[in-house]
């Protein structure tokens, strides 16, 4: 039997079965997240609808003013915390996706071109690269989102910045490797033009290593963003992510009010894990080295 | 050899000094800090004396200058917020920090490496199945609410560890240590913990992968075929290899602990640099800024050096294209 790639991929994929429950777990947030709007009891960003009288309730509580039954509790301000989990995995997942394809793509034009060039420009980019790498990508990110103030773009440039440069690496080596290659070489004595040849012929090639970072890389800036929220330092108030409902019901942690953090908290890490999961069995599956 | 000590030593000053542009403009375009320092309904003429204190009616270039020419004499400024010269401030916090992240990494190291080992050594079994579980649940969860965790289960719930600061303290060479009293370890052993997870997560899968390949060498099969036992082979041969890519990990992660401190800090209100760096960025206290990044990058690229020179001292194959 012939098979595609990606119906070949899948049925290596299938045989290990966590990875496929996590890949099942990441698509159902990611839906969930979606059609938030449409299945949560309460719109958590509405400020109207929330009554301060149902504020702080333990899970499982029925409101007698909206007759909302809420499963997980409310917080400090009557939001119903279930509602705020799936909104905030909703910023949660946007910020980390945006910050993650836009860190690929100028990443990997970077790296990719650096290995296409060669000579000074290539040393002077992946020197540049190394450093920032020996950086840690958190202070990184603290102080540029300081530094940029609050907001969604903001926090998505910060994450960008901290980011970029696992991508640039990843892509420059393989690419570096696939230039040397006698069919890119051939390509080249083509009337092509140097640009399709890099992406038509170079970048597919580099595509497995690149899928895998990409992979950790979604999973590490949501929770990079978890962590500014949580201090402060990521999405203005009004529309809390994950992070932001962690930190705001840590003050209620010590009065022994667990569940305004621990809950998203909970959410935070199955999408997380999950994602980190799904990326260990790719990784597998495309590392050469491993393969029988 | 020495040459290729000062050819790093002088790429380490570029390297510096690229920085400091970069850290200075950065951290100088957040905001006006005259806005923090003084209340609005201040006078002109206040306004105006406490621009010039501060030298933040020059030019950028300028201001940037007086910057580096302060920084060789070992004065990085004021802070706006504590009106103290801002080295004796970092270093004031510094073993508070310091303790913390050795307690994390060390111990981190001490139960990552055995239990990384045996996972290396029996993969199969159900011992080295929860080992790595517990590492991939170390790497997905974010630090911070490990730490309100913690504290929940620890502080609140049944009370028996404190939540925060550094408890009783002693002084040692005039300085301050939280690891010299049963207090202190008592205030020590969540924050030490809560930082540690990340560091065992990745000490573990160091150890297992290195084992699981040294064990399929021939050094293994010559040492069993000389009739030592298992244990002797692990502590004998295994460990000293997988050693030095420890050893290069526990220097690099070091750097990086450091820096992961400022969460720890604050879930735990630690009072140690990182805390003293979140303050200032929440206050804009700009001098304060500018000095920790400029210290945590001399730090990483002091140990960026030592690495490549210890490397070529212990590889006589670096030392070669060194020389050459």
């Amino acid at each position: 039997m012939i098979a595609g790639p990606v119906a070949q991929f899948w049925s290596e994929f299938r045989v290990n079965r966590v990875a496929v429950v996590a890949l099942a777990i990441v698509a159902t947030i990611v839906v969930l997240s979606l059609v938030a709007p449409w299945i949560t009891p309460q719109n958590p960003y509405d400020m109207a609808g929330l009554r301060l009288a149902d504020a702080r309730r333990p899970p499982g509580f029925v409101s007698p003013r909206t007759g909302i039954t809420h499963w997980l509790g409310t917080d400090g301000q009557g939001r119903d915390v279930l509602s705020a989990i799936l909104y905030g995995l909703r910023v949660s997942i946007e910020i980390g996706l945006s910050a993650g394809i836009i860190a690929f793509s100028l990443g990997v034009t970077l790296g990719t071109f650096a290995a296409y060039l060669g000579g000074r420009i290539e040393a002077l980019i992946m020197r540049f690269i190394d450093l920032q790498l020996s950086f840690p990508a958190i202070l990184l990110a603290l102080v540029l989102a300081a530094v940029l103030g609050q907001g969604k773009w903001q926090l998505v440039a910060a994450l960008v910045t901290a980011q970029y440069a696992y991508f640039a690496r990843t892509a420059h080596g393989a690419a570096a490797t696939e230039r040397s290659k006698d069919y890119v070489e051939a390509a080249l004595s083509t009337p092509l033009k140097p640009h399709v040849v890099v992406l038509r012929h170079i970048l597919p090639n580099c595509m497995p290593p690149l899928i895998v970072v990409a992979t950790v890389q979604v999973a590490n800036s949501i929770a990079l963003e978890a962590t500014l929220s949580f201090l402060g330092l990521g999405l203005p108030v009004s529309e809390p992510s994950l992070g932001m409902l962690i930190a705001n019901g840590f003050q209620y942690l010590l009065s022994g009010r667990y569940w305004i953090s621990i809950y998203p908290g909970i959410a935070l890490i199955v999408l997380i894990a999950s994602i980190n999961l799904v990326g260990d069995q790719v990784r597998d599956q495309l590392n050469p080295r491993l393969r029988r | 050899m020495l040459g290729f000590i000062i050819q790093r030593l002088l790429q380490a000053v570029v390297v510096m000094m690229i920085i400091s542009v970069l850290v200075f403009c950065g951290v100088y375009a957040v905001g006006n800090p005259i806005d923090v320092l003084i209340s609005p309904d201040a006078t002109q003429q206040i306004r105006e004396e406490a621009i010039r204190t501060y030298g933040l009616d020059q030019p950028l270039w300028k201001q940037y200058l007086d910057f580096v020419g302060r920084l060789v004499q070992g004065d990085f400024g004021r802070s706006f917020v504590f009106g103290s010269p801002v080295l004796p401030l970092i270093l004031s916090r510094l073993p508070a920090t310091l303790e913390l992240t050795l307690v994390a990494v060390v111990g981190a190291t001490l139960v990552g490496v055995p239990l990384g080992m045996y996972a290396g050594y029996k993969p199969d079994s159900l011992a080295a199945r929860a080992i790595m579980g517990i590492s991939i649940l170390g790497f997905s969860v974010p630090t911070f609410w490990i730490g309100l965790v913690l504290i929940f289960i620890f502080a609140v719930q049944f009370g028996i560890l404190p939540a925060g600061s550094r408890g009783e303290t002693r002084e040692l060479f005039g300085i301050s240590w939280s690891v010299l009293t049963a207090n202190g370890w008592q205030h020590l052993f969540l924050p030490a913990l809560n930082l540690a997870l990340f560091k065992f997560a990745m000490m573990v899968r160091l150890a297992r992968a290195g084992t699981r390949e040294i064990m399929l060498t021939d050094t293994v099969k010559f040492a069993r075929a000389a009739g030592e036992s298992e244990a002797t082979i692990l502590r004998r041969h295994v460990l000293r290899l997988i050693a030095i890519p420890i050893v290069t990990v526990f220097g690099l992660e070091f750097g990086s602990t450091l820096a992961f401190a400022v969460v720890t800090e604050t879930i735990f209100s630690w009072p140690g640099v990182g805390k003293l760096i979140i303050d200032s960025i929440n206050t804009l206290d700009r001098p304060v800024m500018v000095a920790y990044l400029m210290l945590v990058a001399f730090f990483f690229i002091l140990v960026n050096l030592t690495i490549d020179i210890v490397y070529v001292a212990l590889d006589p194959r670096l030392r070669l294209r060194a020389a050459s």
